[in-house]
């Protein structure tokens, strides 16, 4: 390891509502294998869109060679040399491999391309990174993750690049293919090239990594820890604790004699998730635990006919479901608030009623004609049942901030008098004081009768509010048990190790 | 977001609170707003002032009209010679505003009005015609632009087809088959009780501009007083969100599409009436004539808010502003050319209203 070649001290990050940077200190040194580790929202994204320019930082500052720099956008990123490949590939389908790495930067005559020329440079390029075989007049869509992947690489190191940033670049691949991506990364990094990886799988930390950053809350909790001692258990003290508590409501007595609402049984899809079952009962809440990418949502979207089962079966108060249809769930009786409330859930530019009762609008209609009296006091009555502010019916969603959005969507289910309630993320871009609310609700609603299966990427959330656990790796249930029976370092274990240590 | 946020910890706002000066409702909301005061505020800021620049543009054509052509602008006949011309075009765009507010586009409408017009004047039907009653002219023109409108949809919802391709593939097809039945002549309609009837007055008023006026009254009701209007604008505003609320996306979108197939047999029968003939060269443009009306009337065609008022507005301001063109005896080309630069202009000052609202 030699110069420093990035210090990035003290650098915040505020989005409305969100500290999502709180203070980062990050070194990096020409020629190593930085890795960078944190639960979700501890700010590892934010992070790198600092870096390549996609975000401006509030405070901080940024030194690059030893000179403060300004990351104005991902232009001036790219001329500092540094390239990102992110997690959502940006590559062109419909164009060749040769015309996506040399894209903004075509070889051309005139404006005429030097097709040979760009495709031997290409070659040249695909060649150093160990994947000869990728031929740079194949259409970029017909490649697989990997190769896709190979490409944003080789579109990296057209430019003059020093350092690479890597957003779980595994996610995609399979075993064979990590391998020769770790090789491609050493070789990277023996011609002195630095690279930023992200990546949830200690395992493969261990395997390539040099030294670890590792971020908690929007902070760097521990830097320049090497990456091939560090203890799992130590990582993992570092990633959980908080520097604030969630307050849950206490859980209220249940009947555990009763008969589950909600049955799903082998229910798999493939290629997403496999042999998922689990019963919930009245009153139950059942909280799915997991890393991005594990299915969680797949599944709960599964058992709401927004994706058809490929086996399995999904039983409401013992009448089964039509895999793949929604209205077959919600006229059993099922409610679904999804991960993306703007776009799966709300309708923006429409007022809080109309959106409360779009899954309700028969009830307010005689021969289709709706009536807006009965309509608008339904949507008042649920108004305030929730608590939405503010207290105006007639207000247009996008208006609302993110809890207050999300009551909408409960609303628009408790409305229809759901007895299985879906919740996918409940508190996602909800700030914190609105975060206790919800749970108060969720409980609430849990206590009046309603069996819940909830998911979320904090794992203190699902610990705190659900009855039940599972936790979930890579499409699969590693294990479930009573909420009160698991710490949040053995969830975390669980999915990033699959086993309990 | 909006430009203002509401502090998620505020005091909550009492139920009757009059709402903010810079939001933006719609009419219809606006009608129903709780406090005269503040429905007034709604109406000043909201969609009524939009629509009072669809009025304020409407005179300035008129003022225009008035001003170059002063024996012969201001008439009754020439009026009424407008509003004859707006209706079928009317028509048309009203029900061109369901799609565009369900999502989609529908370039097929001048075609499928020509193929209604020309089946419904064939020497067999009018023969039929004859023989039973007129009513017949009127079933086949209906049944052709439902049938053609259904197929779009069902192409659109259930082939998982874009919208414009489908609909552009149906506007050469209809054509085609309109100028195959007709042989690319002009089919005089000699019915006379159809005639009578699509040409006659009712206190004055052409009929056909009472069917314009009928069927914009049901449009404004469909759209904004019944389920099916709610779920249009559901669908065309977030489909992922209208389906996962349980709404049958696909199916409602077929209707959408034959819907505006019936309105365009509406407008065939109403084009007969007024040229006495069915011919494969009616509504030429019309998908664009239909469609700058809905635009220049407010609706937004990224789907999801659609406006009857304005699009009512729109066809009038076309008409008039065309009856111009044609009194100063401008010929097509000219008229084109002026048209274009105004729907251009009409579209960015939608834009800076849109924008300025925050919309979608």
């Amino acid at each position: 390891m030699t110069d420093a070649l990035l210090r990035m001290r003290g650098i915040v990050k505020s989005f409305p509502g969100v500290r999502a940077l709180d203070g980062i200190d990050l070194d990096v040194s020409a020629g190593e294998v930085h890795c960078l580790l944190g639960q979700n929202g501890a700010g590892k994204s934010t992070l790198i869109k600092v870096l390549s320019g996609a975000h401006q930082p509030d405070a901080g500052t940024v030194e690059w060679r030893g000179e403060n720099a300004r990351i104005a956008d991902p232009m001036a990123a790219m001329r500092l040399g540094i390239a990102t490949i992110y997690q959502e590939l940006d590559l062109v389908d419909g164009l060749t491999v040769a015309e996506n790495i040399f894209l903004g930067q075509e070889m051309a005559t005139a404006g005429f391309t030097r097709r040979w020329r760009t495709d031997r440079a290409a070659r040249a390029l695909l060649g150093q990174l160990g994947h000869p075989e990728i031929s740079p007049n194949t259409e970029v869509g017909r490649l697989s993750a990997a190769g896709k992947q190979i490409v944003s690489m080789a579109r990296a190191l057209s430019h003059d690049v020093k350092l690479i940033v890597m957003d779980e670049p595994s996610a995609v691949l399979d075993k064979e293919e990590v391998a020769r991506l770790f090789g491609v990364i050493r070789d990277l990094t023996a011609d002195g090239v630095a690279v930023i990886y992200i990546s949830h799988r200690l395992e493969e930390i261990r395997e390539v990594g040099d030294r670890v950053t590792v971020l908690k809350d929007g902070r760097t909790v521990a830097t320049g820890l090497p990456a091939g001692e560090t203890p799992t258990s130590e990582v993992i003290r570092l990633m959980t604790g908080r520097t604030f508590e969630y307050v849950f409501p206490d859980r209220v007595e249940r009947d555990d004699e009763a008969e589950p609402v909600l049955r799903v049984s082998g229910l798999s899809r493939e290629g997403e998730f496999q042999d998922v079952s689990f019963d919930v009962a009245p009153g139950e809440i059942v909280g799915l635990a997991g890393l991005v990418g594990s299915s969680r949502s797949e599944i709960i979207e599964t058992i709401y006919g927004a994706r058809k089962s490929t086996s399995g079966t999904v039983t409401v108060h013992g009448r089964r479901l039509r895999p793949g249809s929604v209205r077959s769930a919600v006229s059993a009786g099922v409610g679904l608030c999804p991960e993306e409330r703007k776009s799966q859930a709300l309708l923006m530019a429409e007022s809080v009623a109309n959106n409360v009762t779009l899954a309700t609008l028969p009830r307010f209609a005689h021969a289709s004609f709706i009536d807006r009296a009965a309509e608008r006091s339904a949507a008042t009555e649920q108004v305030n049942r929730l608590d939405i502010r503010p207290q105006d019916p007639s207000r247009e969603a996008r208006t609302l901030s993110g809890g207050n959005q999300q009551k909408v969507v409960l609303g628009r289910w408790l409305l229809t008098g759901c007895d299985v309630l879906l919740l996918d993320e409940p508190t996602r871009g909800v700030d914190v004081g609105a975060r206790s609310e919800l749970y108060d609700l969720i409980r609430e609603l849990a206590a009046q009768g309603v069996a819940i299966v909830m998911v979320s990427s904090e794992i203190p959330e699902v610990l705190g509010l659900a009855d039940r656990v599972l936790v979930i790796r890579e499409g699969r249930v590693v294990h479930t048990g009573p909420a009160g029976e698991i710490d949040e370092h053995q969830v975390l274990d669980l999915v990033m190790e699959g086993s309990v240590t | 977001m909006s430009e203002r946020t509401t502090p998620e910890s505020g005091q909550p706002a009492a139920p009757t609170a009059p709402p903010s000066e810079d939001e933006h409702a719609r009419l219809e909301s606006a009608a129903e707003a709780g406090g005269t005061q503040s429905a007034l505020r709604r109406l000043m800021s909201g969609s009524a002032g939009r629509n009072l620049g669809l009025v304020l543009a409407l005179l300035i054509v008129v003022v225009i009209g008035v001003a170059t052509a002063p024996d012969r602008f201001p008439t009754v006949d020439n009026t009424l010679t407008i509003l004859r011309f707006a209706s079928a075009l009317g028509v048309v765009s009203i029900g061109m505003t369901f799609v565009i507010a369900a999502g989609h586009i529908d370039l097929s409408v001048g075609a499928i009005m020509a193929l209604a017009s020309v089946w419904a004047t064939t020497l067999a039907s009018q023969r039929m015609a004859e023989d039973f009653h007129w009513v017949t002219m009127v079933i086949t023109a209906l049944a052709v632009g439902a049938s053609c409108g259904l197929i779009n949809g069902i192409l659109v919802a259930y082939g998982r087809m874009a919208s414009f391709i489908v609909t552009l593939a149906m506007l050469v097809g209809a054509r085609g088959l309109a100028e195959m039945i007709s042989g690319k002549r002009n089919q005089i309609a000699e019915v006379q009780g159809f005639l009578d009837f699509f040409g006659g007055e009712v206190f004055g008023l052409p009929v056909l501009v009472i069917i314009f006026a009928l069927v914009a009254a049901a449009a404004w009701v469909l759209l904004n007083r019944t389920t099916f209007g709610r779920r249009t604008l559901a669908v065309g505003g977030n489909a992922e969100a209208a389906r996962l609320a349980g709404i049958r996306v696909k199916r409602h979108t077929m209707v959408v599409f034959a819907l505006v197939g019936v309105a365009c047999g509406i407008a065939a029968l109403m084009m007969v009436a007024r040229t006495t003939t069915g011919t494969s060269t009616h509504g030429m443009l019309w998908e664009l004539e239909a469609i700058a009306a809905v635009v220049i009337g407010g609706t937004l065609l990224s789907g999801g808010r659609g406006t009857i008022v304005g699009t009512v507005f729109g066809v009038l301001i076309l008409a008039t502003l065309t009856n111009v063109f044609t009194l100063h005896n401008l010929d097509t080309s000219t008229q084109a050319v002026a048209k274009g630069a105004i729907i251009v202009v009409a579209v960015l000052l939608q834009q800076r209203v849109a924008a300025r609202n925050g919309g979608p």
